[in-house]
């Protein structure tokens, strides 16, 4: 009796389980099979209809990336625009959290607990709180600050900033939970030995902390490459300096049935983070909690 | 105008430029570490003073700010006291976005954290665990606009003589229904979106969620099942309670994270047909209108609507460990 109603009930589960799997997929399914549909055949029949006549063609993915006319994608310049602001926007916070971890985590000084609460608190600040006052630096300056005016490339170091500063307070708080966490007299140890804070720091710190550094670059890639807010208020919105999203955003508003550019450029803005969510997948699980609070 | 090779050298250039100056800063700071006697104090603050100068140049100061200009006109220079505020209150476009936030800080969490409980404890414990929790966590990876892109499609329109694209008028057509806009019928639209955001916050559920019912102590559901308790029973009397404070995690979390929503709604209906939401009309007032003030009073009132969820969000997390 109590047999058959477990089978029953796990037999239920499952086929939620199947149900639920194969509603989360087919949506996307449905926009990658027609991303390799003919023009003509996207806009009149529905992609289910590509099991009766599979006709498929690259044309989509050629168009988008590099096609002559102004309201083609020209994604393949958006793509190296994500990839020049997505690179310094991971390495710098990294690298500044790291530093900022280390020195509260394991140099004892006085004022350390206020700052690491001080810190931590920051993330609590919604980005769409700095972002006006960020523009009006950049173009204005403020107080004694000076006026940026950045123009051209120069407009990346504005993004690299943005992103810096808004990942800081999470990145230094999930390193410094991590660097707490190790033991003490490794430190102590070597420290006796007469390493200075530069040796310790690169010698005993950097390969201890490799993995919530990881955790932290994946993390922060998959945001910074994924991110529309930031780079639309401070990346300028041109095919100089924005991101694929930016670029993919404005195709869907302007460009919004031409089904044959927006599903292909959909699937080469997503190409490099299905990429690494899928090779790092254990790592980007990890991560997820630890980000669960980010801006 | 193809693709164009050399013009794209400028950008590489300056992000050689800007890798190569950053290492300068970072070498400079090792070496000075290196150097200097061990002085506690002066290691610290030689490595503490890049994080802290960028966070209050960048964060601080602008978020003060940003509170300072909610109290001005478009210009930001004229104080007008209460009234970006009042605004807010009273103007019919900002009401809405504050009641579709709304409407998507309730459904979201719940919807997206009841899928992936089930979906996880459907799951946890199968031999395809792995694979079956990539499937719902990829909308997680393809963007927030891409998601957008994905959803649009699957409410696309076409009218009723011609063959349906979208997948959802095909349905509501195979069922002899007519096809609709469904982005542009309010308020049902904004239901639409709040599936669009369901589907990309339930692989966060599930993995958080099917993690927890892992750590739950086989001896304990092995007990109540040899005392005779149905599957039901062993679920809701002794799996649900033990993983309560990641369940509070997850919907927390994913509460935080719908307050700051704006992607989807950017690139589904760009906030038209009564979709907005706070973030949203944040991002339109201050930078699509020049409205300065009011966008910052809008971003003033996100910073403290999501307050209270973080507070607590930061004592869940350490029960959940």
């Amino acid at each position: 009796m109590n047999g058959v109603r477990e089978r029953l009930a796990s037999r239920a589960f499952t086929s939620a389980a199947v149900v639920i799997a194969v509603l989360w997929t087919i949506p996307t399914l449905g926009l990658l099979l027609s991303s390799f549909r003919p023009e003509e055949e996207i806009k009149t029949t529905g992609w289910w209809q590509v099991f009766g006549s599979p006709r498929l063609t690259l044309d989509n993915y050629r168009e988008v990336l590099s096609g002559g006319a102004n309201s083609s994608g020209r994604l393949a310049e958006y793509f190296v625009n994500s990839v020049v602001i997505t690179l310094p926007s991971v390495l710098f916070p990294l690298v500044l959290a790291f530093f900022a971890a280390y020195a509260l985590a394991w140099i004892d000084f006085r004022g350390r607990d206020a700052l690491v609460v001080g810190i931590f608190a920051l993330q609590i600040v919604p980005l769409q709180m700095a972002l006006v006052p960020l523009l009006k630096l950049f173009s204005q300056g403020w107080l004694f600050l000076p006026a940026w005016n950045l123009t051209g490339p120069a407009r990346f170091g504005q993004v690299w900033f943005a992103h810096t500063v808004f990942s800081l307070p999470f990145a230094v708080f999930l390193l410094h939970n991590f660097l707490a966490g190790l033991p003490r007299d490794v430190i102590e140890a070597a420290r006796v030995d007469g390493a200075s804070h530069g040796t310790l720091l690169l010698r005993i710190g950097l390969p201890l902390a490799r993995p919530a550094l990881v955790t932290f670059a994946i993390i922060q890639f998959i945001w910074v490459w994924n991110d529309l807010l930031v780079a639309l208020t401070l990346s300028g919105g041109t095919a100089e300096t924005a991101p694929m999203t930016v670029r993919l955003a404005s195709m869907a508003g302007t460009y919004g049935n031409e089904w044959q550019r927006l599903t292909a450029g959909a699937f080469v803005a997503a190409f490099v983070p299905l990429l690494v969510f899928f090779s790092l997948r254990r790592h980007f699980a990890r991560g997820l909690l630890a980000g669960s609070v980010k801006g | 105008m193809s693709f164009d090779a050399v013009a794209q050298q400028p950008k590489l250039l300056y992000l050689l430029q800007g890798i190569a100056a950053f290492a300068a800063v970072v070498s400079l700071i090792l070496l000075a570490l290196h150097q200097g006697p061990a002085r506690r104090r002066a290691a610290a603050l030689l490595l503490l003073a890049p994080a802290l100068l960028l966070l209050t140049v960048g964060l601080l100061l602008p978020g003060l700010r940003t509170v300072l200009l909610s109290f001005t006109d478009s210009s930001g220079d004229a104080w007008v006291g209460f009234d970006n505020y009042v605004w807010m209150v009273t103007d019919p476009r900002a009401l809405v976005a504050l009641r579709n936030t709304l409407t998507w800080v309730v459904l979201v969490p719940l919807t997206a954290t009841s899928v992936g409980l089930l979906y996880a404890a459907a799951v946890a414990r199968s031999r395809f665990r792995t694979s079956a929790l990539s499937v719902v966590l990829t909308p997680m990876a393809i963007s927030f606009v891409g998601a957008g892109v994905v959803w649009k499609f699957v409410y696309a329109y076409r009218p009723a003589e011609a063959g349906q694209i979208g997948l959802l008028n095909q349905l509501v057509v195979a069922f002899g229904g007519e096809p609709r806009q469904w982005l542009v019928d309010a308020p049902w639209n904004v239901l639409l979106l709040v599936v669009a955001m369901v589907w990309t916050q339930t692989g966060f559920a599930a993995v958080l969620l099917a993690g927890a019912i892992r750590a739950v102590p086989g001896e304990l559901t092995e007990a109540a099942r040899l005392d005779g308790a149905s599957p039901r029973q062993i679920f809701w009397r002794i799996t649900l309670p033990s993983i309560r404070p990641t369940v509070s995690v997850v919907v927390l979390a994913q509460a935080i994270g719908t307050f700051k929503a704006f992607d989807i709604v950017k690139t589904t209906t760009g906030g038209q047909f009564d979709t907005g939401v706070i973030a949203h009309e944040m991002y339109d007032q201050a930078f699509r209108y020049g409205e300065t003030g009011r966008g910052a009073a809008l971003a003033v009132l996100l910073f403290v609507l999501v307050t209270p969820f973080v507070a607590h969000q930061v004592r869940a997390q350490r029960r959940a460990g």
